[in-house]
């Protein structure tokens, strides 16, 4: 069971983790606004998550954490 | 277990950088390299004047603050001075390829065993936007807002390229972080710059192709394209000097 993490409070949209999810499970979430005043990233289907950490490597902030269970 | 998490060379704290900029992947690729080599505590790093003027709030190592387009001169002092160092200097294209050119160049030709990270994204981000060496022959920007002009600028400069015939450089490469691949090659080519500096092999740059978003006017993932489809065709990647593997130049 993979656990993917965002540190919302650092995110700032930009999307690129978005963009190169092979599950595209991720998005942008429409309707939450982070300290920051962003709209962060989050995971819709964690079920579906496959730990390969291409979110991550893409991450320009670092936010994302990925554990393997 | 732990597939990824964020190295413990860079700091736990908010990067000043603007959304989708790949500064912050490439301040964790560095981050990454220095906890593998297990070097934070011997590291000092020389931050630029330019976006990543702040690049000291960001490491944990030593790092020091020079002036615009002097790293490399800095890096050379801190290096002879105490050769156990582990010396990087971190600038953007306007602080090397255009006031600094004179630094990096002698820094290459006398082979100071540094490391030298140069990130090239076209165009000066901090002052917003303007005309940088390396912008692109018809890109638009602040102060070419008809395109960039040859007969009126001159054309861009290839960093590797120029610093390539020098006998003094070990190692040259350019790499880009516009994709997954892209970034993990990028990772390779920074680790193998800090490995050239381990064993006194001396003088390494790697040139990484970033992108500016907001001065380039466009989403994150557009510029990450536009990367692809417009500064890779100028600046080609690849290997440009590896005097240890004797390798000739090669190109993707």
């Amino acid at each position: 069971m993979i656990k993917l993490t965002f540190k919302t409070d650092f995110c700032k949209g930009c999307g690129l983790c978005v963009g190169v999810c092979p599950k595209k499970i991720l998005r942008i979430a429409p309707n939450t606004i982070n300290k920051k005043g962003h709209h962060p990233a989050e995971i819709t289907d964690m079920e579906k998550c496959v730990g390969c950490a291409s979110c991550a490597t893409m991450c320009p902030d670092c936010i994302i954490t990925i554990e393997k269970e | 277990m732990v597939i990824f998490d964020k190295p413990k060379a860079l700091l736990d704290v908010p990067l000043h950088y603007c959304p989708g900029c790949t500064h912050g992947i490439i301040h964790r690729i560095i981050a990454e390299v220095i906890d593998e080599l297990n070097i934070e505590g011997k590291t000092i790093g020389i931050a630029p004047v330019g976006c990543s003027v702040m690049a000291y709030d960001y490491f944990s190592c030593d790092m020091i603050e020079a002036a615009h387009g002097r790293a490399p001169a800095v890096a050379t002092g801190v290096k002879r001075s105490d050769p156990e160092n582990i010396v990087f200097t971190y600038q953007g294209d306007g602080d090397l390829a255009s006031i600094g050119t004179a630094e990096i160049v002698h820094a290459a030709a006398r082979n100071e065993n540094i490391t030298v990270v140069f990130v090239n994204n076209a165009i000066y981000g901090m002052t917003g936007g303007q005309m940088a060496p390396t912008s692109l022959i018809g890109q638009v920007t602040q102060t070419s807002p008809y395109g960039r002009d040859p007969k009126l600028c001159g054309f861009p400069v290839k960093i590797c390229e120029m610093l390539a015939p020098l006998e003094g450089p070990e190692y040259l490469e350019r790499v880009a972080v516009n994709s997954v691949v892209n970034v993990k090659k990028a990772k390779k080519a920074i680790k193998k710059a800090f490995e050239n500096q381990l064993n006194n092999k001396g003088f390494s740059l790697v040139e990484v192709i970033s992108s500016c978003p907001t001065n380039w006017g466009m989403t994150p993932e557009k510029a990450l394209e536009w990367i692809d489809t417009n500064m890779i065709p100028y600046y080609p990647l690849g290997v440009y000097k590896d005097r240890s593997a004797n390798a000739e130049v090669q190109h993707d």
